[in-house]
């Protein structure tokens, strides 16, 4: 017994130099909301280390861009040959799938914010200095950075290829189309997240972005398509930010039509995300 | 510098209600910096939707609470409250020296992550993931989470769910070391025995309202001692309540009810002076109490 209570008493003293004080009530509050280098770093080494998440927006996309893109790399795009200088149909298939896995980022963080409220983790950060908004907003940045991993991870690889584009080719596409995916579909995500509650939100949006991802002329041209079928691709929301990402490939501009849409599925998803996060903190 | 004067809980009238079901109704409460309360009752008895309010994270419907002296969120914003509760999530991919860190990190002062490790006994544990922790062990990153901040007042819902005996034992002395340094804590459990021998004062809750609230051995006598109920005609109320022992006596038609702090030498007694039979002796035990308690609160 005695040599139990030794060790025990050695603990308690070591304690007690750093705790002994009185307890403090003067306090301050953290600036930004509770923002933190720390906080966005840990998110970040999470999504790094999920699996799943490394191969739907890191890996799906490079191999699609090897197995659809790759032995496309001869067929012009437009009028201007390949051997001339002209993009071909593999650059155009290597912006798309690098999107895809940006959009793909930016759905899983949107719905992992509603997945994390359904496990407590939110309710247990209330009890914290974190603003609710600042805890979205390090998780957007956190799947923005991996979005833009995905880009980069794209075009390496088709670089490599042997794609060729000018700078500004390669800069404005990978750009625009990062931007314009992590904003509409980081919103999308969220949206649903608060739509459908718990578990479930991560199957269904990854079910929506494949089937968004097809009618929208990711995985197959929307021009190959029956006229209906363009008809209705247009009008959905991978259809305008793909083509604004991609009007730099031929250099005739882009459809006003295509802004608007972009806009207005962001302006959509936006407003949804507000409305279903009122009524489901309602519910309580 | 905040004054002592201003006390660590201040409730007034606390009320909410969930659709049609009254949860809290009228909670008063103010607790004192450096009081161990317990917060006894049945499930249901409004425990855990006090705490919300008095956490911040359920608004209330009517009344006020504050933390010494601010809202609660303000107080939360400060680390001047913590909270280790039964509906706190963790996220399972993280580590528990990660899950430290993070939370450290979002205050604008803690203290040493090692030091909350240590003090919540899991520093073995610490690269271990989350998802893999026993609910023992999750339960104690929850109240190392709680510790970082040094807070003023502790507020633990059923800390102890899951612990075993060891643990329970280790986390009750960290508690009381904590509170010889003038930090408050209030815990709700449903167990008599945990409030008995952890707390300076009991609160008892019952539907949703204050039923009783004193030191815990008053309240301790209010629940101990047995029951005896016997058959015997043409009792006298008075005599039986005059009997040693005896802290109340009943009587309905010929069954009579007394409350006994010594039921052995009650029985012997009714046996061989009167003429009752068809004893019967219960202990007393919370449920009992409540009930009671709450029916008086119901006829007053």
């Amino acid at each position: 017994m005695t040599t139990h209570i030794v060790p025990a008493e050695s603990n308690r003293q070591q304690t007690t130099p750093s705790s002994a004080a009185r307890v403090q009530l003067d306090r301050r509050v953290p600036p930004f909301g509770g923002f933190t280098w720390t906080y966005l770093r840990i998110e970040l080494a999470r999504k790094l280390r999920n699996r799943r998440t490394l191969i739907f927006t890191l890996i799906f996309p490079v191999m699609m861009f090897l197995i659809v893109g790759y032995p496309m790399r001869d067929v012009p795009l437009t009028d201007t040959a390949v051997a001339d200088g002209g993009p071909s149909v593999a650059a155009f298939i290597m912006v798309s799938m690098a999107m895809y896995g940006a959009m793909m980022s930016a759905t899983q963080t949107g719905a992992s914010v509603a997945v994390e409220r359904a496990q407590g983790w939110s309710r247990q950060l209330r009890l914290t200095p974190l603003n609710p908004l600042v805890n979205v907003l390090i998780k957007m940045i956190a799947g923005m950075l991996l979005g833009l991993v995905a880009v980069i991870a794209t075009y390496v690889v088709g670089a490599v290829s042997g794609i060729q584009l000018s700078a500004v080719q390669w800069i404005s596409t990978g750009l625009v189309g990062w931007l314009l995916a992590s904003a509409v579909f980081t919103t999308l995500g969220l949206m649903v997240g608060y739509l459908v509650p718990g578990e479930n939100a991560a199957q269904v949006t990854s079910l929506a972005i494949v089937l968004l991802a097809f009618i929208g002329g990711l995985f197959y041209p929307v021009s190959s398509m029956p006229d209906f079928m363009q008809t209705i691709a247009a009008f959905t929301p991978v259809y305008g930010i793909s083509e604004l990402a991609r009007a730099p490939l031929t250099g005739d501009g882009f459809h006003l039509a295509a802004l608007a849409n972009a806009l207005t599925w962001f302006v959509v998803f936006l407003a949804g995300t507000v409305f279903f996060f009122r009524r489901d903190t309602k519910r309580v | 510098m905040t004054s002592p004067s201003i006390p660590a809980i201040h409730a007034t009238a606390l009320a909410k209600s969930f659709g049609d079901v009254r949860a809290v109704t009228g909670v008063d409460l103010t607790v004192q910096p450096g009081e161990i309360v317990a917060f006894l009752g049945p499930n249901g008895a409004g425990k855990t939707t006090t705490i919300d309010m008095m956490l911040g994270l359920t608004p209330p419907d009517g009344g006020d609470v504050e933390v010494f002296g601010l809202a609660p969120r303000a107080a939360i914003s400060r680390g001047l409250v913590s909270a280790v509760l039964q509906t706190g999530g963790l996220l399972k991919d993280l580590t528990v020296r990660e899950t430290l860190d993070l939370t450290a990190s979002l205050f604008a002062d803690t203290r040493p992550v090692a030091e909350v490790l240590d003090r919540a006994g899991i520093t073995d544990i610490a690269a271990r993931r989350v998802g893999l922790c026993s609910g023992g062990q999750q339960q104690r990153l929850r109240f190392a989470m709680a510790l970082l901040s040094d807070p003023g007042l502790l507020i633990l819902d059923e800390p102890t769910t899951g612990m075993d005996v060891e643990g329970r034992r280790a986390f009750w002395s960290a508690i009381r070391a904590d509170a010889d340094r003038g930090r408050t804590v209030l815990f709700a459990t449903h167990y008599l025995d945990e409030a008995d021998e952890y707390a300076d004062r009991i609160v008892l809750m019952s539907r949703g309202t204050i039923v009783a609230d004193g030191a815990t051995a008053d309240i301790k006598n209010l629940v101990s001692g047995r029951i005896l109920r016997a058959t015997l005609p043409d009792a006298d109320v008075a005599e039986l309540a005059a009997l040693p022992s005896v802290d109340d006596a009943s009587v309905q038609g010929e069954r009579i009810t007394l409350h006994t702090s010594d039921s052995d030498a009650l029985a012997r007694h009714l046996l061989t002076h009167t003429a009752a039979r068809d004893i019967e002796i219960t202990s007393q035990n919370l449920e009992s109490v409540f009930l009671a308690l709450t029916s008086e609160g119901v006829s007053a």
